[in-house]
This record gives structure tokens, C-alpha cells and sequence, in this order.
């Protein structure tokens, strides 16, 4: 699995969500451009797990968020935080969207490539 | 072995099983099933609960502020604090001091001061760099990283794998080969993760929700002569000294969860019915309770004898080993029969079991998998040294 997410976008909106199940896991989320705004969890509190929350997402797109792509993953608290620190590597800072996120809580990662 | 408790140790049992139930349980009911911290406000209301109870710093002596408690005490603690979800790898979520490298205590006073004085105060988090791709329960041999002398620098090439909490460590020890093959090769060096060639490559994701792994890569990485930790080849005993004493009372983490989850079957079996009757007036329900309460009884009498004699000052090396290999395996098979007789509801999420077990299958190879345990054990036996 590499560290940093490399699936190719699909369209947010709800013809997409129809092969999304309501596993558990992360997402991410980007504008037409393609960048990412926001990098989200689907954790155990969620009521639909990932469809849930991409749901969310159409109703109230953050930052202009027009694209997504989703990993299934059960160890999805480590990998959320993997896929913040590596983007924070990248950028310097963290997707515009997340400001639920507490960088406090985050460690550095200097992932290659 | 006298099991019986002084009075001392029943209050502070008393008061950490208190602080347990009303602050830590309440907690997680708002916190993911996998959480394994608080935000840093909330651990420092915490640490001041613990400061006042006059626990913080479990593991540090008390020359350097901690609490003069011996290792039997420590291990009645151990068991109390892993009692709720998180308990096994974040118990109270690091309220009452996280671990602490031991190592660090054989620092120099400048070493100390540097390194030492600020972790203990909470202001520095360090890592423990030993484990590699090559192995990790035979470090003395399995270490391939390398230290180069280049004047009065060091110069560190190579990996280490499975390395808890180094991407948000200032500081670690790292163990590097600056000599020929064997333990007296070894080498210990205090690493500062800021440092130019010091690289957290990606995150390991395993079984474990809490302290996740990290692999780290060493590029050219420069230590200066003066943080070698100990003497040059003397990094084998550095951290191999860590570890007897450390596996009880992470044997006695193990037991407080398969007494809780014990303790949550037991209570299952006799408010849940089936066909016209709760479980535990079923015989098949029963001896798995049964097994349960020898599982605990069998492992917590070692665990206590592998402590007192760490207490007296005798030799425990082989009482450790066994303390771990047991209370390991035993609480596994508590936590899957509990899990079994919760039926669906133990796999769910919503019950703290489906964490326990996962993270109680790692407990049989971290620290020393089962099987290392019993090399240990045997070689005592055999009077044999490792070949």
C-alpha cells in the first residue's frame, strides 16, 4: 500500500455512491483542479461508515470539494493520520478543509518520493 | 508466597480502580472504539488527578521524582489501569506517565539534562530504535544498521522497523553496529529527529489501534561522539536490561484486561437466555468460565512471583519470561472464550472485546513472542548461554 493515496478520482455527487458500501475507512476529498481539500475518516462512530460520510459531503461539499476516492481499511485511525502527516509533508500544511484536525495530535512523517 | 495485600497497597488499588471507573470508562463513550489518546487539555486534567494521588511517573525512580513504589505494587496498578478499552497499550490513556526509556537514567549529567530531565517533565517524547527488518527478538545479531566514525561524529546508515511513536519523538535511542558481529558490536546512540538523514518512512499498520509502528530510514544520519548512550559496544546490555523488568508488569496489563473481560462473561452468561434458560446454567458456558478463572489464578501467581523476587533482589530473568509467556497466552484464550460467549455482540465494535482481542494477539509477540520466551526459559534450565 503506498503512503500516499494514489486511486484515480471519481465525481462526488450520488451515482458514485452507489458501489460505496458502509465499510469503514478513509477518503479524500479534491476540487475539479484536483487537489486535495480535505483528507477524512469513516471511523466506528460513523452511522454509514464511508457512505455516510461521502453523503455528508454531497450535501455540503467543503472547500468546493467536487471529486473523491475511498480506501476500505479497518486500521483506518493509522492510516488517517499517515495520510495527513505525508500530506503535511508534501504541502507544509494541512488540506484546507480539515481544520477539525488538531496538528498537536500529529507526528512528521518524511515519507520518499 | 505471601499474596496477601498491605494496607497501603489495598488504598492505592482502591483509588486507582476509582479513578478507572469515573474518569477513563466515562470517557470512552465518546471517543472512537479505537482511540488511543486524549486531546492535550484532557491529559492534562488527567496528570493532575494522578499527580495528586501521588502516581505519576509509574515507571520513573524516585531519585528523579517518581514514586517509590516497588514492582509488585507496580504490577497491582498495571491491572487496575488496563481495565477499560484502551487499557492494554494506552492505559488511562498515559495519565499516569507514559513509559519511560530506562535507558536514558545510565545518561550522562549532560546527556540527562538534555534528553532526560525534559522527557520526565512531559515537554520531550522519545522513541526506542531497535527492532529492524533483519529481526527484533535477537538484536544483538539481527542488527544490521551502521555506525561509521568520521572524527568526532558517527555516521548512521540503515533501517528499523516496528518502531513505536518515532514520527512524534524528538529524541530516541537508537542501537547501530559499530563493531564486529555479535551483542558486542552494538552500539547505542541518542538520535534527535530533527536531524538531516533522520527519515520516518511510512506508518505500519497492524493489528494494534493504539501507538501505531513507524519504519524509519537512516541516510548518512550524523551523531556526535558525545550521544552515545553507555559505553561504545555496550548497547546490547543497555537495552537488554529494559527488558526483564519490563515484561511484568506488561504481563500483569494483560491479566487486568482478561479479568475484565472475565468479569463482563460472567455477568452475559446470566442475564442472557437461550432456549428458556441463561447461559450459565449451561454446562458448555461453564467450564468456559471455568478455564477463564484458572487462566487468571495460574498467571497472575506468576506474575506476582516473577515481581517479589524482582522486589527481594534475586535473580528473575527466568521468572519474567514465564511471568509473560503465560499471562500472555492465557489472557488470548480468556478474551476469545469471552468473546465467544458474548456470541455477535463480543466481535462487535460497540463492545471493548473486538479491541482486546486484536491487541492481546500482538502481546504474544511483542516483547519477546511465546517462543523466545521459552529459549529464555530453557537455556536457565539447561544453564546454557545463547548460541
Amino acid at each position: 500500500m503506498p503512503v500516499r493515496m494514489d486511486k484515480p478520482w471519481a465525481p462526488l455527487n450520488e451515482d458514485s455512491l452507489k458501489i460505496i458500501a458502509s465499510h469503514l475507512g478513509v477518503y479524500q476529498l479534491a476540487n475539479d483542479a484536483g487537489d486535495i481539500v480535505y483528507i477524512g475518516v469513516a471511523d466506528a462512530r460513523t452511522l454509514f461508515g464511508l457512505k455516510g460520510e461521502l453523503q455528508k459531503a454531497i450535501a455540503d461539499p467543503p472547500a468546493g470539494a467536487s471529486q473523491f476516492r475511498v480506501e476500505v481499511n479497518m486500521a483506518y485511525r493509522t492510516r488517517h493520520a499517515e495520510l495527513l502527516e505525508a500530506y503535511q509533508h508534501d504541502h507544509g500544511d494541512l488540506p484546507v478543509a480539515n481544520t477539525d484536525i488538531d496538528s498537536r495530535m500529529l507526528g512528521r512523517l518524511r515519507p520518499a518520493g | 508466597m505471601d499474596m496477601a495485600l498491605s494496607d497501603e497497597q489495598r488504598i492505592i488499588i482502591d483509588m486507582v480502580r476509582r479513578f478507572v471507573r469515573e474518569e477513563i470508562v466515562p470517557l470512552e463513550d465518546n471517543l472512537d472504539p479505537d482511540a488511543d489518546e486524549v486531546s492535550p487539555e484532557k491529559l492534562a486534567e488527567l496528570v493532575g488527578k494522578t499527580r495528586e494521588m501521588g502516581l505519576h511517573g509509574l515507571d520513573t525512580p524516585p531519585e528523579y521524582g517518581g514514586p517509590d513504589i516497588d514492582l509488585v505494587t507496580r504490577c497491582l496498578i498495571a491491572i487496575e489501569c488496563s481495565q477499560h478499552r484502551a487499557g492494554l497499550y494506552a492505559p488511562c490513556y498515559n495519565a499516569f506517565g507514559g513509559a519511560r526509556q530506562a535507558q536514558l537514567f545510565e545518561a550522562t549529567e549532560i546527556q540527562k539534562d538534555k534528553y532526560l530531565y525534559p522527557m520526565l517533565r512531559g515537554e520531550k517524547k522519545a522513541f526506542f530504535g531497535l527492532s529492524e527488518p533483519s529481526g527484533g527478538s535477537d538484536p544483538g545479531r539481527a542488527i544490521q544498521t551502521r555506525a561509521v566514525r568520521a572524527g568526532d561524529h558517527w555516521v548512521l546508515n540503515g533501517t528499523k522497523l516496528w518502531i513505536s511513536g518515532a514520527d512524534r519523538a524528538d529524541y530516541g535511542l537508537v542501537f547501530a553496529r559499530t563493531g564486529g558481529p555479535g551483542r558486542g558490536g552494538v552500539t547505542a546512540f541518542i538520535v534527535e529527529t530533527e536531524w538531516e538523514g533522520f527519515n520516518v518512512r511510512r506508518v505500519v499498520h497492524t493489528l494494534r489501534s493504539a501507538k501505531y509502528a513507524t519504519e524509519i530510514q537512516l541516510e548518512d544520519l550524523r551523531v556526535p561522539h558525545e550521544n552515545i548512550l553507555g559505553k561504545e559496544g555496550g548497547g546490547f546490555a543497555i537495552a537488554n536490561d529494559r527488558l526483564s523488568r519490563q515484561r511484568v508488569p506488561y504481563s500483569a496489563e494483560c491479566l487486568g484486561v482478561a479479568i475484565k473481560a472475565h468479569e463482563m462473561a460472567t455477568e452475559y452468561s446470566k442475564i442472557r437466555e437461550t432456549f428458556g434458560a441463561p447461559l450459565s446454567h449451561r454446562q458448555g458456558i461453564q467450564w468456559m468460565l471455568v478455564e477463564n478463572e484458572i487462566d487468571i489464578r495460574a498467571a497472575r501467581l506468576l506474575v506476582f512471583d516473577a515481581a517479589a523476587k524482582a522486589d527481594r533482589g534475586e535473580p528473575f530473568r527466568t521468572e519474567s519470561a514465564i511471568a509473560k509467556l503465560v499471562a500472555t497466552e492465557n489472557s488470548f484464550r480468556v478474551v476469545d472464550r469471552s468473546m465467544q460467549i458474548h456470541g455477535a455482540l463480543g466481535v462487535a465494535k460497540d463492545m471493548p472485546l473486538e479491541r482486546w482481542f486484536r491487541e492481546m494477539r500482538i502481546r504474544r509477540i511483542g516483547e519477546g513472542p511465546s517462543e523466545v520466551q521459552k529459549h529464555v526459559i530453557a537455556r536457565d534450565i539447561l544453564n546454557e548461554s545463547l548460541r
